[in-house]
């Protein structure tokens, strides 16, 4: 195997298929997660290719040994960004990796054995189902009560509310008073102001009378001026 | 003519049928100490009577097994009908788990509750989609979060004991029983380092 076959090496992995250069160019362009892809299916797929070959090509090994170590130093930048890179030394480096095979290991004979686990169990059927309901607990009961207060208490309750006041409805004139007022204006003279008009009456009264006189715009009886804001508004008959 | 049957009528046969009737009913084990609650009665009876029904509900005398698992009591149906029940059920808890969907399963069984991130510093490889397919057979639970912004964590659920016929994580294998040894490994890669330099 020269070191150019071994970017045309054959791969058939969970989240890739096809030549491990492709892989590379994938991932370079980031259009392949290299959290996904399963690096130690790589490796075997190498191993086994370079099984089938009598004399080991040290070229071949090289080249990958260098591609396989810069995906992996990518996907551990990409699995742990924030991490500080602390450089180990070529004898730390391989006793950790030791360590975290064997851990690893472990876990995998674990899922193994679970497996197993599964296909010695594969003739016993049981029932899955939905948890059952628990029984929905009963009310809490009132402690006893005295009867006379009860009746009171509805008493109090069911008692005529008392009448709402309607005095401040007492305090409002009717527009139509003002609307005979400005009309009967308009006939006899071209022109009045509305300010003097309603001088000396309440407050109440001047906000009817404009409502009044509104009445009449909208209705065009009348054209209003004012000159400039809070200035006498000035009216007169709406054809004139 | 109907056959005549004999009922045995004593306290420890009544208790024993309530308990066939609330192992009937009941969608998960139940442990002992409900089924005391459920039937009013002391743990110790009904031990009593779930061991009669360990008798009466056994390989090769029923149709229907009683069996202690996922830390409680429950029925199943026995080995002998399992071809039937494979014509007519399916077992979609169980089938198809990939090798990563396993081993995601065993770093949760052991280390749980666990995060994903934890899990993919073990296995190499992101657990997403591992978690997510298990979460979803109901073989993995979220177990809630370790700080209030950390990452959620994942622990088996009692599905998992069923479908594994495990009465608890006791049940498990010990890690450290299974694999090899960090020393075992560094000699193997020793040894395979000095073939190549001769």
């Amino acid at each position: 195997m020269s070191a150019a076959a071994v970017r045309d090496l054959d791969l058939d992995l969970e989240a890739f298929e096809g030549p491990f250069d492709l892989l590379l160019t994938l991932v370079l362009r980031e259009e392949l997660e290299l959290v996904d892809v399963d690096v130690a299916e790589v490796v075997v797929a190498f191993v086994e290719r370079l099984a089938e070959r009598a004399d080991p090509d040290l070229d071949a090994c090289g080249e990958f040994l260098v591609l396989v170590a810069a995906l992996l130093e990518l996907k551990v930048r990409e699995l742990f960004p924030d991490a500080e890179v602390e450089e180990l030394d070529p004898e730390d480096a391989a006793e950790e990796l030791a360590e975290r095979l064997a851990v690893y290991r472990r876990f995998r004979a674990a899922a193994a054995w679970l497996e197993q686990r599964l296909a010695d169990r594969g003739d016993r059927w049981f029932r899955v189902g939905p948890a059952p309901l628990a029984p929905t607990p009963a009310p809490p009961r009132l402690p006893p009560q005295e009867p006379a207060r009860l009746a009171e208490a509805i008493r109090r309750l069911a008692a005529e509310p008392p009448a709402p006041s309607l005095h401040h409805l007492g305090a409002f004139p009717p527009v139509s008073r003002f609307l005979e007022r400005f009309r009967t204006l308009l006939g006899r003279r071209h022109r009045f102001v509305f300010d003097r008009e309603v001088e000396g009456l309440a407050r109440v009264e001047q906000a009817v009378a404009f409502l009044a006189l509104l009445e009449l715009r909208h209705a065009g009886e009348v054209a209003l001026s004012q000159p400039a804001p809070f200035a006498p508004i000035v009216c007169s008959p709406a054809s004139a | 003519m109907q056959p005549s049957l004999r009922v045995i009528d004593n306290p420890v046969d009544r208790l024993a049928r309530t308990l066939e009737a609330l192992l009937v009913v009941a969608g998960r084990p139940l442990p002992t100490a409900e089924l005391a609650a459920a039937t009013d009665e002391e743990e110790e009876r009904v031990e009593t009577a779930l061991a009669l029904l360990l008798g009466r509900y056994r390989e090769e005398r029923s149709g229907i097994v009683l069996e202690q698992v996922a830390g409680g009591w429950a029925f199943r149906a026995a080995r002998q009908a399992a071809t039937a029940c494979e014509r007519l059920f399916d077992r979609p808890v169980a089938r198809g788990l990939s090798q990563a969907a396993l081993e995601t399963l065993a770093v949760v069984a052991y280390l749980g509750p666990v995060s994903r991130p934890e899990i993919a510093r073990i296995r190499g490889v992101a657990a997403d989609s591992a978690i997510a397919g298990l979460v979803e057979r109901g073989l993995v639970a979220e177990a809630g979060r370790e700080e209030a912004a950390g990452p959620v964590r994942y622990r088996t659920t009692a599905l998992f004991e069923r479908v594994f016929g495990l009465t608890g994580p006791g049940d498990l294998p010990s890690l450290d029983d299974l694999g090899g040894e960090a020393d075992e490994l560094r000699a193997r890669l020793e040894d395979v380092a000095g073939r190549r330099g001769a």
